[in-house]
């Protein structure tokens, strides 16, 4: 049997509705009768377009969460964040070379962090973000992009920053960079793509292209697996890139939630 | 009811069950099924194949094609705009007009730069926001043949046989000889594929797949191409017009596509585009449910560029498959048909029934292990319940870190297990609940190899052109879809743009629809493209009053 589930009490754009618990604040919107054009994206917490503020009872404090990913409290009070507006100055990365300090250079306004760690606070995904401004600033682009990695671009931090600081446009700069500069060029790539710039897989294909069915049929049955298992592990934290450095702890979300 | 770390005491027995079964299933996996084998699964169990679901297309260049209801209302339904419309003013006069602002449009609005448009001759118009896509959504990767161990030989059989050989092969050709060019491509892009320490990708097995040659960047492959191609994108100064979907395509007084009518969604105005040429990347359908269906899908895959597409007469193919994923997420509620990516069983992963026991191999074709997970659930009983009624089996998680050690998950699966963790569960401990979902559209507007379709001067790519996968596509294609076909049908729309002037537009195609549904015997109030769909509460709505205000 299907249960009912109780209905709690919450204020949405400063007015009281009923919705029943165990709503994410998405669907407890949708329930009281808003159609979302803004403020919904993915549905799933990845896109970053549903960013929303709230309060809570007894508590004077400002919260922030996705709306997608959060259920609803008896109580909270609610606002939606279309966007946090963006500008910022184009660059071509092609041209561009990875100094110290090159994320400075381009977002000069990192100077002004204060440290009040707000935007870690605030960050819906658990990221230190403030460590990644301040790696930044030091001209640390691979800790800047490492720890920046999970980011949505909801915007939170940037909303909230003191400093003005555009978080999420400083750690895609950072992690470009990296990318392109930092990490080795994968060396099987560069020889495959010579190899099909040259024609080289042009005739098998051919090959494959002229079989009959029956034929095609006969050689995808006799395909060979690759075995797995004999690898070495890559999972590493020192051995492998991108691979987070500093692993968030989500004990207290697991507490909250739970 | 009672709770304990994110189950109910009844979830919990069977837990037990899974948990009692574990170390007797490490490196023992329930063997693959043969072809036959898998042909009658799909048969008996997969939702393409359910008696009363579809019903054959009625008019048009897609006359006959068996289509599910939900698909076929769109077809069935009338433009939101006349024929008779306005078109005098035109807004945007452009050489090329981009429709949707995921993947596949960026990637084709880049490399139409890269082929010699002018950036500002060019727009880009999107329903969300730039980059609220199914493209931002993909977790775990994307395939390229690219090792030594590998080929592009070896990924087209995959690929063959994993639409089970209604492929267009011409199209995986392209596809699968373009792919080690796309991830080169992404890499001077500043990309970040994880690597190990000498640079070597590290590279996945997925289901159908003979090689490892799933490439990723954590859980979050889609969003860290999505973000890097719209950087890319706005450091060219390519204009892009968010919140303001395409209601319908314009052509000349000869019947070549030549813009289109656009709807500023919070303002309600109207927009006229004329373009030179056009490309449809508006992708999938999740959010039309299809047979009630969940979905992994973001807010706003309605199908909207089939609709479009059909009505200036451009050819369709294989929509009569559509792709359930095996594994949506079926508990907690609130996570319902939400995608655990098909990582977690290429990382070992295994699914059980109730009893803890495996039933079938982890990585089939997709169709072929959604069908055996509704087989456990629907004809042998041995599905676990939720408290919500809804039915799913086992992944045992947890295996993960067992196989490859403890903090795996947290850093190869960071949005899974984060996801999971805001709603109580900890899958490094607990297996998770998963029931086939909504995921991919697999056929869609037919297309040559360049992207262009049947109708000069209209171009598709992305999920929402057909053929590429024939009725299944594997993981991992369509990133790589989107990325090769968004790239050729780019340069080839950028060229055509070249050569064929803007001619005088026209909405006569509308006029012509309308007469086609009126032959057909079609009467009908409903409107299609559908543009969002709507969650509005029932109680609410019941009270709903349209006036004017
Ligand atoms: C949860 C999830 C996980 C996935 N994981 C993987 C994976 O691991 N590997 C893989 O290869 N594939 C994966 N896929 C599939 C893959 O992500 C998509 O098929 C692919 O990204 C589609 O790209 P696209 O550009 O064609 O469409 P999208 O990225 O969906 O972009 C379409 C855009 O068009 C816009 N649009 C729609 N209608 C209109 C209109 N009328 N006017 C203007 N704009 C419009 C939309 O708003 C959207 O921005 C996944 C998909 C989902 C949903
Ligand atoms: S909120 Fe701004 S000022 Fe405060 S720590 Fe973060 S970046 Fe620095
Ligand atoms: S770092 Fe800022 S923009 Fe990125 S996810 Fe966290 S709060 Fe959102
Ligand atoms: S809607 Fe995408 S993160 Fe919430």
């Amino acid at each position: 049997m299907s249960e009912q589930a109780p209905l709690i009490t919450m204020q949405l754009m400063g007015k009281n509705y009923r919705v029943p618990a165990g709503l994410t604040l998405m669907a407890a919107i949708e329930y009281a009768g808003y159609k979302l054009v803004r403020g919904a994206g993915c549905r799933g917490g990845f896109c970053g377009s549903c960013p929303t503020l709230y309060r809570r009872e007894g508590n004077h404090r400002i919260f922030t969460a996705l709306a997608c990913q959060t259920l609803v409290e008896d109580g909270m009070c609610l606002v939606q964040m279309p966007f946090v507006p963006l500008i910022t100055r184009p660059y071509d990365l092609y041209t561009i070379t990875p100094q110290a300090n090159t994320l400075l250079q381009h977002f000069p306004e990192i100077a002004g962090c204060v440290a009040c760690n707000t935007c870690t606070r605030s960050c819906p995904q658990g990221l230190p973000v403030m460590d990644y401004i301040q790696a930044s600033l030091r001209g640390d682009i691979e800790r800047a992009a490492l720890l920046s990695f999970d980011c949505i671009s909801c915007g939170i931090c940037s909303s909230r920053c003191p400093a003005d600081i555009k978080h999420y446009a400083v750690g895609l700069l950072a992690r470009r960079l990296y990318g392109k500069y930092i990490t080795p060029n994968a060396p099987d790539l560069a020889e495959r793509v010579a190899a099909i710039e040259t024609g080289d897989v042009t005739a098998e294909l051919d090959t494959l292209m002229a079989l009959s069915a029956t034929e095609l049929r006969s050689r995808y049955e006799q395909r060979t697996f690759e075995v797995v298992a004999e690898q070495e592990d890559p999972y590493s934290a020192t051995r492998s890139y991108n691979s987070a450095m500093d692993p968030v702890d989500y004990q207290d979300e697991l507490e909250v939630s739970g | 009811m009672e709770i304990s770390d994110g189950y109910p005491a009844a979830m919990r027995q069977s837990i037990a069950r899974v948990e009692a079964t574990r170390s007797a299933r490490l490196g023992r996996t329930f063997p693959a099924m043969s072809l036959d084998e898998r042909k009658a699964l799909l048969l008996s169990h997969h939702p393409d194949y359910k008696a009363g679901a579809k019903r054959p297309l009625l008019f048009g260049s897609g006359q006959g094609m068996a289509l599910n209801h939900e698909l076929a209302d769109l077809f069935e339904a009338r433009p939101l705009v006349r024929a008779s419309l306005d078109l005098s003013k035109i807004d945007h006069d452009v050489d090329l007009l981009v429709i949707g602002g995921g993947g596949a449009g960026t990637v084709a609005a880049i490399w139409a730069v890269k082929a010699g448009l002018d950036p500002r001759k060019i727009l880009v118009t999107t329903k969300l926001r730039h980059g609220d896509s199914n493209s931002t959504m993909a977790q775990g990767g994307i395939q390229a043949a690219d090792r030594p161990e590998d080929s592009p030989a070896q990924h087209f059989l995959d690929v063959m046989g994993g639409g089970h050989f209604t492929n267009q092969p011409e199209l995986v050709r392209a596809l699968v000889q373009d792919a080690p060019l796309i991830i080169q491509w992404h890499e001077h892009l500043g990309m970040m594929y994880d690597k190990d320490a000498s640079g070597h990708f590290i590279e996945h097995p997925g289901g159908g797949t003979s090689r490892n040659r799933m490439h990723s960047a954590r859980d979050y492959t889609g969003l860290e191409m999505m973000r890097v191609l719209r950087d890319e994108a706005r450091n060219l100064g390519i204009p892009v017009i968010e919140f303001s979907p395409v209601i319908e395509l314009l052509c000349d007084d000869e019947g070549r596509v030549s813009g289109a009518v656009l709807i500023n969604l919070e303002t309600r105005h109207y927009h006229i585009v004329r373009a030179k040429a056009t490309i449809i990347t508006t992708g999938g359908l999740g959010r039309l449910h299809m047979q009630q269906y969940p979905t992994t899908n973001h807010y706003g895959a309605t199908a909207d560029g089939l609709v479009l597409a059909y009505r200036v007469g451009a050819r369709l193919i294989d929509l009569d498959a559509v792709q359930y994923h095996p594994t949506g997420a079926a508990f907690p509620a609130q996570m319902a048909g939400l995608l655990i990516t098909e990582k977690v069983r290429g990382l070992g992963a295994q699914p059980l029934n109730c009893d803890g026991e495996q039933f079938v191999f982890p990585l089939e074709p997709r169709d072929v292990e959604a069908s055996a997970f509704i087989r456990e659930c629907a004809e042998r009983g041995k599905g676990i319940k939720t408290p919500q009624d809804m039915c799913g089996v086992w992944l045992d998680a947890p295996m993960v870190d067992l196989i490859h050690g403890p903090g795996t998950i947290r850093e190869a699966l960071p949005a899974m297990f984060r996801m999971y963790a805001r709603f109580g569960i900890d899958m490094t401990r607990d297996p998770i609940l998963v029931f086939p979902t909504l995921h991919y559209q697999n056929g869609g507007i037919a297309t040559d190899e360049h992207g262009a379709t049947s109708v000069p001067g209209l171009y598709a790519a992305g999920e929402v052109m057909g053929g590429v996968h024939g009725k299944n596509r594997l993981m991992g294609n369509s990133l790589l879809d989107f990325n090769v076909f968004g790239r050729r049908a780019g340069m080839a729309a950028a060229t055509y743009a070249r050569e064929h002037p803007a001619g005088k537009l026209s909405l006569a195609h509308v006029a012509a629809y309308e007469a086609m549904l009126h032959d057909a015997g079609i009467k009908t109030t409903r409107t299609a493209p559908r543009i969002l769909p709507d969650y509005r509460g029932k109680e609410a709505l019941d009270r709903y009053l349209d006036i004017p205000l």
